[in-house]
């Protein structure tokens, strides 16, 4: 058994992993990254709209500040976000962005003079200043007051990634690629590592460390319609999960983006709405204005999804072969736009639906997308319930995005949290020394490897793998989406408890042997349906509707009874988790009130 | 009626001692808008549940996916079918170590070139947290991110005919990246010093000028302009320095 020791193991090497991964080792201690696919290909690199940061360089951001960043971060999170946090996270966002562009970011800039915008369809002139030419320039996104989101073209995760990577491998960081943790080694107080299992030859490694870190990403995987990467199935929330100790804060909290390709559910960047664009029904005129009179199309993503599916249920989809779509029009922008700014979507229009968006409309639907929900951590980093364990980004709840993350934040959060959480673990590590009991770890990697036993040679039954996963997705898709209500909700979760039990008689049909791609799902398999589990029984217990959370049976916000964060464990040989509850905030800087768009039905709090 | 579709897939896995390399058969109906990502993971949940490839983001942006399409290098996430005939014969890409199938192990392949190539900023400054961001012409920042939105798939690598014979030759891949740096001011670095890391036949004097690699890129990336490019600065750069030492 191959065992490697280091000063912090970084699961997962997308943005968030490897920002904490160059803190760390800036400040002299070994980092060790593991990635499921090469680094570069990690999600990371498929955001395309752009990163928020209030630097007020461009003509339209005038003014900005970090004080409005942070109301609009809160508005947007519908008051489920943790105030402390949001605060620190907008302070900090300018020199993040600013020191990418020190790493190489070649962020868009201001072009002083006159140029020309689109909003909602209708052309305006705006004057930028001479001053700031060629200081970093910013677009506008949903549920923003200022255009603050920085970007380079429609590749700002690409561009990010990269260059972040390059770092990693200046400071000669260590990634063992194709690596998956398939468990946390811990002694209930403390973790001291993760056994893993190498996905080029099938074999297993013990990784030994001081600190641990969770940067999986989302898990937008446990749904059939997502935009989210093939690699986005939750290992890292799963493995906290099944520690029996560790939270997962708000696993109801479940993004939807109003504008995944209809049907492939590749994501179109807000971008294209921040840069003018419309949506249109299927008599091609726009319902967003007739909903939301003042912030249309450039509500919050919560809100727009919610419309989109409202508009089609009145009859007003377009019909397709694979069920009712609306459009997506970035036509008016014309084809200079589109070739520069627009230029993935241009490319992913085309690519994948024979559509060229510079003269023909896009079809789009609300397809799942973000997981707010995630492994809780406090305001360090520091994940509930272990010590030496963190947590970063999109497989965190920090929780910067409470109820609806706001476009442009998540990119912000991956660089911003990852050198925060960063510095905070190389503080952790000054002072740090752990015990490793070799019996804890040989108790952990036999209980993995009989697992991995028993699933290859069919002991447990013959289930199979892709069908459970199948119908889990399904589940979720029909009864957790974008609106739910309590009778659906039931059934989902009883539904998904009888996917539980087979997923337990989960049996290969091939042998196995090797980087068996049957083998990775089902080692993973229990642990998805774990994750619908949670994410169908905290929006059962949640009688309210909050940001993406919509119950048809609860409309109003509650903040008299539900100004709270769902704390979610798994423990030991249980069959459903146990539900817990923090304050949303402790502190209140921005009290509850009206977000300014979306319905505004409030049971007032105190 | 749709068509029927006749699969030749490369099967060999090294971790497994019977296995030996062969080519498998396998038999799809054509769907509406059929992707190969769809029909392979199709033929892997239905027929063989052993076999091996890579896709991840499935949107043409993360570059896991390349393989040989009918003999060609392209990313098969994107490739649809109705632009194949019957007959769709899928192999690995050549040049990188096989994993499994159709997976190969590009990650070791490029952070190798990553160090190689030291493909970071190199500047003596230190990063002010407290001060303005450095000014930057927009048109500079958009050439730069032309030669950036190179997504390292490797379909460039496998279609270079030198990189195919010798195993030492970077590729357009490589000389690409070397290529943004050398367009971005924020990296100090001087001709020389490229030159030390591409001024060699392993380097840019070994392209021999086929154009595969530009053929190929699924980006549709300016490779052969920046290879050209390139050729004439070290190469100037070799006269200028031959000069200095005589």
């Amino acid at each position: 058994m191959e065992t490697v020791y280091t000063d912090l193991l970084c699961i997962g090497a997308g943005l968030a992993g490897e920002r904490v991964a160059i803190q760390v080792a800036s400040a002299g201690f070994q980092a060790i990254c593991l990635s499921i696919v090469p680094p570069r290909r990690s999600h990371s690199a498929a955001a395309q709209g752009g990163m928020q940061a209030a630097l007020g360089n461009c003509v339209m951001g005038k003014g900005d500040s970090a004080d409005i960043h942070f109301e609009d971060t809160v508005r947007g999170s519908d008051w489920g976000c943790d105030q402390a946090v949001a605060r620190l996270f907008v302070e900090r966002a300018p020199e993040a962005v600013r020191e990418m562009a020190f790493w190489g970011i070649p962020w868009n800039r201001v072009v002083a003079g006159k140029s020309t915008y689109f909003m909602g369809g209708k052309q305006y002139d705006k004057v930028e200043d001479r001053q700031k030419e060629g200081l970093i320039t910013a677009r506008a996104f949903g549920g923003i007051a200022q255009w603050r989101t920085c970007y380079t073209a429609d590749g700002t995760g690409h561009t990010l990634l990269y260059t972040v990577d390059n770092k990693l491998v200046e400071l000669g960081v260590t990634v063992h690629d194709r690596t998956e943790a398939v468990s946390l080694i811990h002694d209930g107080e403390t973790c001291i590592g993760a056994v893993a299992r190498c996905l080029k030859t099938g074999g297993l490694r013990a990784y030994l460390a001081r600190a641990t870190l969770i940067a999986t990403g989302g898990y937008g995987r446990i749904y059939r319609e997502t935009t989210n990467a093939l690699i986005n199935d939750g290992g890292g929330a799963i493995i906290a999960l099944d520690t029996g100790i560790i939270p997962l804060g708000n696993p109801e909290a479940i993004q939807f983006h109003p504008t995944g390709i209809v049907p492939t559910n590749i994501l179109v960047t807000e971008g294209c709405r921040g840069d003018g664009g419309t949506l249109l029904d299927v008599n091609e005129e726009r319902f967003m204005l007739e909903y939301e009179p003042e912030k249309a199309e450039l509500a919050s993503r919560d809100v727009v999804s919610r419309w989109m599916i409202h508009h089609i249920r009145r009859g007003l989809g377009v019909k397709s072969s694979y069920g009712d779509h609306l459009w997506l029009d970035i036509r008016h922008l014309g084809p200079q736009h589109i070739k520069t700014k627009l230029r993935e979507v241009e490319a992913i229009c085309n690519n994948f639906l024979g559509v060229d968006p510079v003269t023909k409309l896009i079809p789009v639907r609300p397809a799942q997308h973000y997981t707010m929900a995630g492994v809780r951590t406090n305001k360090d980093g520091a994940v509930y319930g272990l010590a030496g364990l963190f947590a970063a980004g999109e497989a965190a709840c920090w929780d910067l995005h409470g109820f609806n993350r706001l476009g442009g934040n998540s990119l912000a959060e991956t660089v911003v949290a990852g050198k925060m959480v960063g510095e905070k673990i190389a503080e952790f590590l000054q002072g740090h020394e752990v015990h490793f009991s070799t019996a804890v770890i040989r108790d952990r990697v036999a209980r993995d490897r009989e697992k991995i036993d028993r699933v290859i040679s069919g002991k447990d039954g013959h289930e199979n793998v892709y069908d459970i996963r199948n119908a889990m997705q399904d589940e979720l898709m029909e009864r957790v989406g974008i609106f739910r209500n309590g009778t659906e909700l039931q059934q989902a979760v009883d539904n998904l408890q009888g996917l539980y039990e087979r997923a337990k008689k989960v049996g290969l049909r091939s042998n196995g042997v090797g980087a068996n791609p049957e083998l990775a799902l089902a080692i993973r398999i229990r642990g998805m349906v774990k994750l619908a589990i949670c994410t169908a029984y905290a929006a059962l217990h949640r009688t309210e509707s909050r940001g993406c959370h919509a119950r048809e049976d609860f409309e109003a916000r509650n903040d008299r009874d539900w100004l709270s964060r769902t704390l979610a464990t798994w423990k030991e040989g249980d069959h459903l988790p146990t539900l817990n509850y923090e304050p949303a905030t402790k502190v209140e800087e921005l009290p509850p009130g009206l977000r300014g768009y979306g319905a505004s039905k409030i049971i007032g709090g105190n | 009626m749709s068509r029927g579709l006749r699969f030749n897939v490369f099967r060999y896995n090294p971790e497994d001692g019977d296995s030996v390399p062969h080519s498998d058969t396998f038999f799809l109906d054509e769907t509406q808008s059929m992707s190969l990502f769809i029909a392979l993971t199709r033929i892997r949940e239905d027929q063989d549940s052993s076999l091996q490839f890579d896709f991840c983001c499935r949107a043409g942006i993360c570059g896991a996916c390349a393989m040989m399409i009918n003999g060609r290098p392209g990313l098969a996430c994107h490739t649809l079918t109705k632009d194949l005939p019957n007959e769709i014969t899928l192999l690995p890409l050549p040049t990188f170590k096989l994993i499994g199938d159709l997976s190969v192990d590009s990650g070791t392949w490029f952070r190798s070139t990553h160090e190689k190539l030291e493909s970071w900023i190199h500047t003596d400054k230190i990063f002010n947290p407290q001060a303005e961001e450095e000014r930057m012409d927009n048109a500079l920042a958009e050439d730069i991110y032309e030669l950036e939105r190179c997504i390292e798939c490797g379909c460039c690598t496998a279609g270079c005919g030198t990189v195919n014979m010798r195993e030492d030759f970077m590729g357009a891949v490589a000389l690409n990246r070397i290529a943004r740096f050398m367009l971005d001011p924020r990296d100090e670095r001087s001709e020389r010093e490229y030159f030390e890391v591409v001024g060699t036949d392993e380097g840019i004097f070994g392209c021999m000028g086929l154009t595969g690699c530009e053929d190929v890129c699924p980006k549709h990336l300016p490779l052969q302009k920046q290879l050209g490019v390139l050729r004439r600065k070290m190469a100037w750069s070799a006269v200028k320095h031959w000069f200095r030492f005589r």
